[in-house]
């Protein structure tokens, strides 16, 4: 690629300086990072490459690299040692709910912070601000018996129920309704809208880059959610697939292909997700810093 | 802002508020946005209230408890903490959790070093690169965790057969108890080097490129443009990634949970506070003990950021 570069016509002249030899100063970066990529990337390969493996040819000695037979049919025995049908729909189930839960509520409540005035605004806010400082296992004990007392252990609405709700959410969504100019929300007031309405015709509409990328790192937090799941969830067929993954894993010690194969099936969705959505995930990143 | 200010709100414009905190109560049309806000904040607030708020108390009322066989639960005052300062077990799978912390640190300057790779002027394929080393970050730990153990496996694993060919024996990584939290830290560090990358890269980018002019112009090499402007302008972006790596690996299970598991000769070694919180409240059933061990976390927790906050006065460069 760099040679390609310093061959053609500079497009961006720099100042007269430096020239060809400033060209081509990049062939040093794209090797190192070359070779990052491959240390990437390397083991998602020889996931791919073991998942078509036969079990002999995938803990065999001297490595063998291209699987010979290409054996498929693991893809197929991961659906007879596992539910992967009810797995993957509980998943999806969950992720869903949660993306959603978080993303409306906390649409409402980071816009009531961000533009509405009302008593005890700043002690609410620290309130919550204290809640995202917390590690999560301080909840989880007391959030396990309060599943446990609404009867919904091993459901997926216990799975959803606690991700639905914020500090860093609503934190994420404050910022960016203060980022959004107030004129046209003075406009809309002066035309005598009220706060719903101007919060639904006038700054939701603005706010979709920002629901967006609270969306995407929601479904990625709960997609790979362990902890929880593990918590509440111990009837394997009403797991998510990272819980009902890791238990595959106990009881099928070294069938590697199989495995893979599921490990990939239930990673794919994420992935091709994130390849789409990339642009909103890294802005959403980048502007806040945090997981979800 | 067609609106005039009012006598004594005036004052207010300088808060952190700005101008809207006082003004709008008083005029008639927004009479009713008390009540509004507060329709908007139910649903979280009671959310985070039970599920968030709430339970930090609970959880520090039962760290004052010792939990029966049969789900009941007494007052036991420090009972739990005394216990806590002499079980060997946690003090092991807190230094456990240092060392992994401290490993997964390192992840850091790499993607310190990749991000300014990738700032270079005339650079292609930013994009490319960036989703490559992202990948990891969006993965399913189960899966992450499977590819490591093949890669990892003493007998018939690459990481081991690469290292034959260099005539140096490879140890069992992840079932030595010498190694393993090494094994676990190390696929740590290669989760986040991306997640780490894309952060810093936003803040490298607001470097001014004439820096780097001015410095080429006093002859100044690659390297030590990367030293002296690239390193100590991006110091805010560097302390945030660090503080908020080492919040992250404080907390780390599933790598353990996923990679170690229940009857690993390694697993004292290698076990981390929240995988032995999960162990003592969850497999164990003793809450009261496990919520004292979730305080002792969180604790940690704070100190440790309170700590990087106290230095960054020596390290971080504010423009």
């Amino acid at each position: 690629m760099s040679s390609a570069d310093s061959a053609a016509p500079s497009s961006r002249p720099r100042r007269g300086q430096g020239g060809p030899s400033r060209r081509s100063s990049n062939v040093v970066p794209h090797v190192v990072l070359c070779i990052g990529a491959v240390v990437m990337v390397g083991p998602f390969a020889w996931e791919v490459l073991t998942s078509f493996k036969t079990f002999a040819a995938s803990i065999h000695v001297p490595p063998v690299l291209v699987p010979n037979p290409f054996d498929w049919r693991n893809y197929l025995t991961v659906f007879d040692t596992l539910p992967f049908g009810s797995l993957f729909l509980n998943t999806v189930l969950m992720t869903l709910a949660r993306t959603a839960g978080q993303v409306i509520f906390c649409s409402l409540s980071g816009y009531a912070f961000a533009r509405l005035r009302f008593p005890g605004r700043g002690l609410l806010f620290g309130l919550f601000l204290s809640v995202l400082m917390v590690p999560s296992q301080m909840f989880l004990i007391p959030q396990y018996q309060i599943i446990q007392h609404l009867g919904l252990l091993n459901t997926v609405t216990g799975l959803s129920l606690p991700g639905m709700f914020s500090a860093f959410g609503t934190f994420l969504m404050r910022q960016f309704f203060m980022q959004l100019p107030v004129e046209l929300e003075e406009a809309a007031r002066l035309d005598g809208a009220n706060p719903w309405q101007t919060f639904w015709h006038v700054m939701l509409p603005l706010s979709r880059p920002g629901m967006l990328a609270l969306g995407i790192l929601v479904a990625i937090w709960s997609w790979n959610d362990l902890l929880w799941p593990l918590v509440v969830n111990t009837d394997p067929a009403k797991m998510p697939l990272s819980a009902g993954l890791a238990s595959l894993q106990g009881e099928h010690l070294t069938n590697y292909p199989v495995l893979m194969a599921g490990a990939l099936l239930a990673s794919l969705p994420l992935i091709v997700a994130f390849i789409v959505f990339q642009r909103h995930l890294i802005q959403g990143i980048a502007s806040t810093g945090l997981k979800g | 802002m067609s609106v005039s200010l009012g006598k004594g709100e005036s004052a207010r414009v300088a808060t952190g508020y700005g101008l809207r905190v006082r003004r709008a109560g008083r005029s008639r049309i927004h009479r009713g946005e008390a009540w509004w806000a507060l329709a908007m904040l139910v649903p979280t607030t009671v959310g985070l209230g039970v599920f968030s708020l709430w339970p930090i108390f609970q959880t520090l009322y039962y760290s004052f408890t010792t939990w029966g066989a049969f789900g009941g639960h007494e007052w036991s005052g420090l009972e739990n903490y005394r216990s806590l300062l002499s079980d060997t077990e946690l003090l092991q799978a807190l230094l456990n959790t240092v060392i992994f912390t401290a490993v997964t640190l390192t992840s850091v300057p790499l993607a310190v070093v990749v991000a300014a790779l990738l700032n270079r002027p005339g650079m292609r394929g930013l994009g490319v690169y960036r989703t490559l080393y992202f990948l990891p970050v969006v993965t399913l730990p189960a899966s992450v965790a499977l590819m490591w153990k093949l890669l990892l496996s003493g007998d018939y694993g690459i990481v081991n057969w690469l290292l034959s060919l260099l005539h140096i024996d490879g140890p069992y990584w992840l079932s030595n108890p010498g190694t393993a939290i090494y094994a676990l830290a190390a696929v740590s560090v290669w989760s986040s080097v991306g997640y780490n990358m894309v952060i810093l890269l936003a803040g490298i980018q607001t470097i001014p490129r004439d820096y780097y002019e001015a410095a080429e112009l006093d002859g100044a090499g690659k390297i030590r443009q990367f030293l002296s402007i690239t390193v100590p302008l991006l110091t805010p972006s560097i302390f945030f990634v660090t503080v908020i790596t080492v919040i992250n690996s404080l907390q780390a299970f599933d790598l353990v949970y996923l990679m170690i598991g229940v009857n690993n000769p390694a697993l004292d070694r290698s076990q981390t506070i929240v995988y032995l919180f999960y162990k003592t409240g969850f497999i164990d059933h003793d809450g009261g003990y496990a919520a004292a061990i979730a305080f002792v976390l969180m604790m940690a927790i704070l100190v440790f950021t309170a700590f990087q906050f106290r230095l960054q006065k020596r390290w971080v460069h504010y423009v």
